[in-house]
């Protein structure tokens, strides 16, 4: 088979960026952790609670160390479950102070769910019998919307909370 | 100087068969499917731009995803599907001939295909299957909207096999040739969606339907959803390779050129089919339960397919070049300027090869590995597969009915319709440009994909998304005023056009261009490498999934609206 020699150095080229490209992923992934989540942490979607970080005194926000926060969200359609307040109201808002470091942790009761913080990288979806989890660091100040963004049912454009990140 | 001449005669036009009436009535039915599902289909998008904007509300309780089901199914499924058949039996009606029997075979396919098509749409319409069609478990629709879409699948193997057996006639009366390089690209298209589609074939017959009728208490969630993405990626590829075969062997003779390399179309072809289905994990990477390293070994496999699109990016502007410098238009550009742009059978698919520039750009950050959680299933996706399949592809397509709806109607392209193509086109691209370009910006920002209107609680974010949205209404309109014109254009080139010949544009090669090596149609050894590859990225993953199952999902059925 004959290949023209422009078209020769065209795939060398092409081949080359792609292999380099290729390098650049796997270092990433492999030498710096940057891997999506995928930690294949199982739990029976019809009990979450038998799992401790789903239970509902520990759901939403908990402080663990200095600068260092857990979050635990039990999801269902068509609600982030991320615990009550002092007054007894659903907490729709959490309030995180800049740099600290966040790992969040949720599941569902139902069907599959998204779970995106807005403008950062956490994003994941959120299975039946799966826990999905990140770790991050919040160092921008603002206000973060997270929602839901796969499609769980009619009120799916309904689920949604608020990360402030504050100074 | 013998030797040559040997060759020039080896070089001899392929025989070409002539389509019948009987014939052109098969490839029409199909055709005719697919515009009436881009009517109805494009119809639903609107709506959603308009919801999604806050310019309107749906009426008579309509849902919004019920609206965006139809769209997604239609659109996605029936539209492609049926033109793609339609467009392949042609193809090989020219080019290899269909007998008597073939052709009722593929009427079977047809009638099996539409039967399913009006099941799913049925239940999709009575709100019973608002699941999107992705229809990802435990959200459960009917029965009939499985089934319905098992019997679309089932017609679509029919017309498969209908074409092996097209290509293996063929090939009995001609030992000593090679197949026409245009049968040789539909077998390779036909076998990816075989092997790709027994994926979701199984997860539609093992799973959700005795799911969805009661015999099975549970579903396996992530072998579900990863026996979909088995299939949904190759689907995409499914409805590349059609626009391809178009590039490759019909634009040539559009624009009076030969076709650059016989070999090199068919290799890009053979590697599509190979790295077009062991891939599907960069559909599933934020996905908790499968192994980062095997995830990461497909997305390796996914970017393979980046040689033949290289491939195919040289050979058809060498094409371009070669006709233009041969024409006498010399200077570093002036073969581009002088394509013959105001031809809309080249205009259109011209374009949607330009829009691929972008689109394919966009892909590789979709499937890079770590970048994809910045733009999972937020708008950024959705505006990549419009510039994908609903403009590079569509615009192909469009593309091709300019010629092929005439020439099987037994009518002329005229050049009022030409003209009135022309201008189809450029609506087409103006608003995917505004729709598509606000789609990849808001996804950016993080706005989520398949979601109706909301507020998200009045944050600022939000309120940033809905302009977005809003230029989305307005893409959306122009949209929808090009598929209502290119609707206009195909009755008019169906039913009215003069009466006359018009051409089925097939491109040869050069008179001296080299032999295509034999074991180019060692279907054997390309099937048995596509099967070895699926084995290698699937077989661990797939086991690992399955001995680390939690327990299994019920059915919900009330989340999509079901009392």
């Amino acid at each position: 088979m004959h290949l023209h020699k422009y078209e020769k150095i065209w795939l060398i080229f092409g081949i080359g960026s792609l292999a380099l490209f290729l390098v650049v992923l796997g270092f990433g992934a492999f030498w710096k952790g940057t891997h999506p989540q995928s930690h294949g942490a199982t739990i029976d979607p019809e009990n979450i609670e038998a799992h401790d970080a789903f239970q509902s005194e520990n759901l939403g926000l908990t402080k663990v160390d200095e600068d260092k926060y857990i979050v635990n969200i039990a999801a269902s359609a068509f609600n982030y479950d991320m615990g009550v307040d002092e007054d007894g109201n659903p907490v729709k808002k959490i309030t995180i102070p800049k740099g600290s470091t966040v790992l969040f942790q949720i599941t569902t009761k139902d069907v599959v769910h998204g779970f995106n913080v807005s403008g950062t990288n956490v994003n994941m979806m959120v299975e039946p019998g799966y826990i999905s989890r990140m770790e991050t660091v919040m160092k921008k100040p603002g206000e973060y919307t997270v929602v839901c963004n796969e499609y769980c049912g009619v009120g799916h454009h309904l689920m949604y909370a608020t990360v402030e990140v504050t100074e | 100087m013998a030797i040559k001449k040997t060759m020039s005669i080896v070089h001899i036009t392929p025989k070409q068969f002539p389509i019948t009436k009987k014939e052109a009535r098969l490839y029409m039915a199909f055709i005719s499917v697919a515009f009436i599902s881009l009517f109805i289909g494009g119809l639903m998008g609107l709506l959603q731009t308009l919801v999604r904007s806050g310019t309107i509300t749906l009426p008579w309780g309509i849902d919004y995803y019920q609206v965006l089901t139809v769209h997604g199914v239609i659109l996605a499924l029936v539209l492609t599907t049926f033109f793609i058949i339609g467009f392949q039996f042609a193809l090989m009606g020219k080019t290899v001939g269909i007998s008597m029997k073939q052709r009722k075979a593929a009427w079977i396919s047809f009638w099996v295909m539409l039967i399913g098509t009006m099941m799913t749409a049925t239940m999709i319409l009575l709100g019973k299957a608002s699941v999107l069609y992705t229809f990802y478990a435990p959200l459960q629709a009917h029965p009939l909207f499985y089934i319905g879409l098992a019997l679309v699948i089932v017609g679509s193997w029919v017309a498969g096999i209908v074409n092996f057996r097209q290509v293996y006639v063929w090939k009995r009366a001609n030992p000593d040739e090679k197949s026409p390089l245009l049968a040789f690209m539909v077998t390779i298209n036909m076998i990816m969606w075989i092997i790709a589609s027994l994926g979701v074939a199984v997860a539609v017959l093992v799973q959700f339907i005795p799911w969805s009728l009661g015999y099975a208490e549970t579903i396996n969630v992530l072998v579900s959803r990863t026996l979909f993405w088995y299939f949904g990626h190759p689907l995409v590829y499914f409805w590349l390779l059609p626009a391809y075969m178009a590039w490759y062997a019909i634009i040539p003779k559009i624009i009076g050129g030969k076709i650059f390399s016989d070999s090199l179309a068919r290799l890009s072809f053979i590697l599509f089919l190979f790295f077009s289905i062991p891939v599907g994990f960069h559909h599933q990477l934020t996905e908790p339960g499968i192994d980062p390293v095997w995830k990461f070994i497909q997305v390796v496999l996914t970017f393979m397919v980046v040689i033949p699109s290289l491939m195919t990016a040289f050979s058809l502007f060498a094409t371009f070049e070669i006709t233009g410098r041969k024409k006498g238009f010399g200077g570093l550009f002036g073969w581009f300027r002088h394509l013959p742009w105001k031809d809309i059978r080249f205009l259109a698919p011209m374009l949607g090869m330009l829009a691929f520039i972008p689109g394919g750009a966009g892909g590789i950050i979709n499937a890079s590995h770590q970048m994809n959680a910045v733009v999972h299933n937020t708008m950024w996706v959705t505006g990549h597969f419009h510039l994908t399949v609903a403009t590079t592809v569509m615009l192909t397509f469009f593309g091709v009915s300019y010629w092929l709806i005439p020439h099987l109607t037994g009518r002329k392209l005229t050049p009022t319709m030409n003209k009135l193509g022309i201008i189809q086109s450029i609506i087409w691209i103006v608003g995917m440009a505004i729709m598509s370009g606000s789609m990849h910006i808001q996804g950016l920002l993080g706005g989520p994909r398949r979601s109706s209107y909301s507020e998200y609680g009045g944050t600022e974010q939000a309120a940033d998304w809905l302009g977005y949205q809003i230029a989305q209404a307005i893409g959306g309109t122009i949209l929808f005023i090009g598929i209502l014109l290119m609707v206009y254009i195909v009755i008019k080139l169906a039913f009215f056009a003069p009466t006359g010949k018009e051409a089925f544009p097939i491109a040869e090669e050069e008179a001296d261009a080299k032999p295509t090596p034999k074991f180019m149609e060692n279907w054997k050894l390309w099937i048995g490498i596509t099967v070895l590859l699926i084995l290698f990225a699937y077989t661990v993953p797939f086991i690992d999934i399955i001995q680390h199952s939690p327990p299994g999902s019920p059915p919900f059925d009330w989340p999509i609206g079901n009392q």
